[in-house]
């Protein structure tokens, strides 16, 4: 029952902005598959083509063999699709909303009521509340169940973890794996770059442009040079500190509690000493340098900066 | 003013709707140019306490004292010594980069002068000079929250509130902003944030984490992971909002 998704060549130009540049990548049936990148970076237009609410200015996308242009009402029908904004209708009760949805689809929340069980037994105690009054968190949960009454083969979540707490985004992620093994295809955005690794595939956007599609696992293991952290009693001085020490050192940047850099010498015991040397003739005392594993945004990191 | 001045002070803090207590009985103090983490899950109150500290809500009970004025009964001397800014408000989208400038510097009761010549230093040392004719919808989410901090602190207040300010801006300029956020507390403004990357929290002199209305934990970035026995914010925020 699962779908695969084809984008060819697909290009979006909005006046004179270029919002996607010739994006094409494949996306296989039952596939949890991320796209990363941040504001700007052309998630929702691309979300909106494979959902038919645009054109594309050239190339095609199919779901299964079905045209997203020619074909839009059957695609309409198999996809689920949850926005980045709350798009429900506020002054209809959660009840009133989920029924909606599903007459639209020409069912009812009784037939398919296994299909959303897990999400909409959360809410139901307030079904009777209108969906203006209910909390971000319950919101979300409305708007997945009326995205799933219709029982999609493929679902499209527009950010649906952008604003929401470290703990909810976790909740949030256990539910779409649980999901992923009923054979849905799943496409989803977050400008997160640590919810990468919770995909089976991602596709790494910056401004209408692919930067990396693979495996998280892939991503991180093509990181090219040596990523190091860096840990001083000057933390705040340590990234020009760094930056400064020579042009060996590249792609400076704080992270978290550390700082990360790369080189590609590969006398690792040169780097230690030349860092090592150069931070002590700039003050820092405590110097802790060693080697670290990269993490999407590090990868991420190194594409901006080509 | 001396570093150690409280420029926060929250004393036995309520804040009820009906029966539901938002706010539980909050205690903390926030020194002048600290940088401070204010935490918490969705839900958990972090928007009621923030409204109440720049006066825009009063407190049930108990008190709170931002640069030296009551919340509850100087609300117009707070919000004069406060700036603010969030993902959601934050500068005009119809307005040019020059004009919302002149709308805030106006608000604060800046002379033509002080907004112009402010207007030229944010704007050179963020290199948007030549952007400053341009419509704020033009502009790239990353600049706009750059270009809002500088509105926030424009008239020099005591403390700014800046509420998810990094919501979907890229890796790269996040960093910048946070650069920012660091020249401004070494000026001795106070910086009060929330987030919800918990790299961000790391960046911060002391954090607080609420859950269900109330503080959990308050202290710096290493000693909470000390304290709970884990090796990053994230694992700290797990254990307390889970």
């Amino acid at each position: 029952m699962s779908v695969k998704i084809e984008i060819r060549q697909i290009n979006k130009v909005f006046d004179k902005l270029e919002a996607l540049k010739n994006i094409s990548l494949e996306v296989n049936p039952g596939e949890l598959f991320g796209f990363i990148g941040p504001d700007g970076a052309g998630k929702t237009t691309l979300f909106r083509l494979i959902t038919s609410l645009l054109l594309p200015s050239s190339g095609s996308i199919t779901v299964d063999d079905l045209d997203c242009s020619k074909d839009f009402k059957k695609v309409r029908d198999l996809t689920g699709y949850m926005p980045g904004r709350f798009s429900l209708y506020t002054d209809l009760t959660v009840e009133e909303n989920i029924n909606f949805y599903a007459s639209i689809f020409k069912t009812s929340l009784k037939e398919n009521y296994h299909l959303i069980k897990d999400i909409y037994e959360q809410i139901e105690p307030f079904r009777k509340r209108r969906a203006g009054d209910l909390s971000g968190g319950m919101k979300q949960k409305l708007a997945l169940s009326c995205a799933l009454i219709h029982k999609p083969k493929l679902l499209i979540l527009d950010e649906p973890t952008t604003g929401v707490d470290a703990v909810s985004r976790k909740e949030f992620w256990e539910l779409l794996k649980r999901m992923q093994k009923t054979g849905i295809t799943i496409l989803v955005s977050t400008p997160y770059m640590d919810e990468a690794s919770l995909c089976d595939r991602v596709a790494l956007m910056q401004k209408g442009e692919l930067m990396a599609v693979d495996t998280p696992e892939n991503i991180v293991k093509k990181y090219s040079g040596d990523l190091w952290q860096a840990k001083s009693n000057n933390m705040h001085c340590l990234v020009k500190d760094i930056d400064e020490i020579g042009d060996e050192i590249k792609l400076v940047f704080r992270f978290g509690e550390t700082v990360h850099f790369t080189t590609f010498n590969t006398d690792k015991e040169a780097i230690l000493k030349i860092v090592n040397e150069g931070l002590e003739t700039k003050g820092h005392s405590g110097i802790n340098i060693s080697r670290v594993d990269p993490q999407i945004e590090d990868c991420f990191l190194a594409l901006m900066e080509g | 003013m001396e570093r150690n001045e409280n420029i926060i002070v929250v004393k036995d803090l309520v804040k009820k709707f009906g029966s539901f207590v938002a706010n539980d009985n909050l205690n903390f103090e926030v020194k002048k140019g600290e940088i401070f983490g204010f935490l918490g899950a969705n839900g958990a109150g972090k928007t009621t306490a923030i409204k109440i500290l720049s006066g825009l809500s009063k407190p049930t009970s108990g008190k709170a004292i931002v640069a030296g004025f009551d919340v509850s009964r100087q609300t117009d001397k707070v919000k004069k010594n406060i700036g603010y800014m969030s993902q959601r408000f934050s500068l005009y989208d119809d307005l040019t980069v020059k004009e919302n400038f002149r709308f805030y510097g106006g608000i604060y009761h800046l002379s033509n002068k002080e907004i112009k010549e402010k207007t030229q230093l944010m704007l050179d040392k963020l290199g948007m000079t030549d952007y400053r004719d341009m419509l704020l919808k033009k502009i790239p989410l990353g600049w706009k929250q750059k270009l809002a901090f500088s509105v926030a602190g424009m008239h020099e207040p005591a403390v700014v509130f800046l509420d998810e300010p990094t919501g979907g801006v890229d890796p790269i300029t996040r960093r910048q902003f946070w650069e920012m956020i660091y020249e401004k507390a070494e000026e001795g403004t106070t910086v009060f944030v929330t987030t919800h990357y918990m790299d961000e929290a790391e960046y911060c002199e002391r954090v607080s984490i609420m859950a269900e209305g109330k503080i959990e934990a308050l202290d710096t970035p290493a000693m909470l992971k000390e304290k709970y026995g884990v090796k990053t914010m994230d694992e700290v925020f797990v254990k307390i909002a889970r």
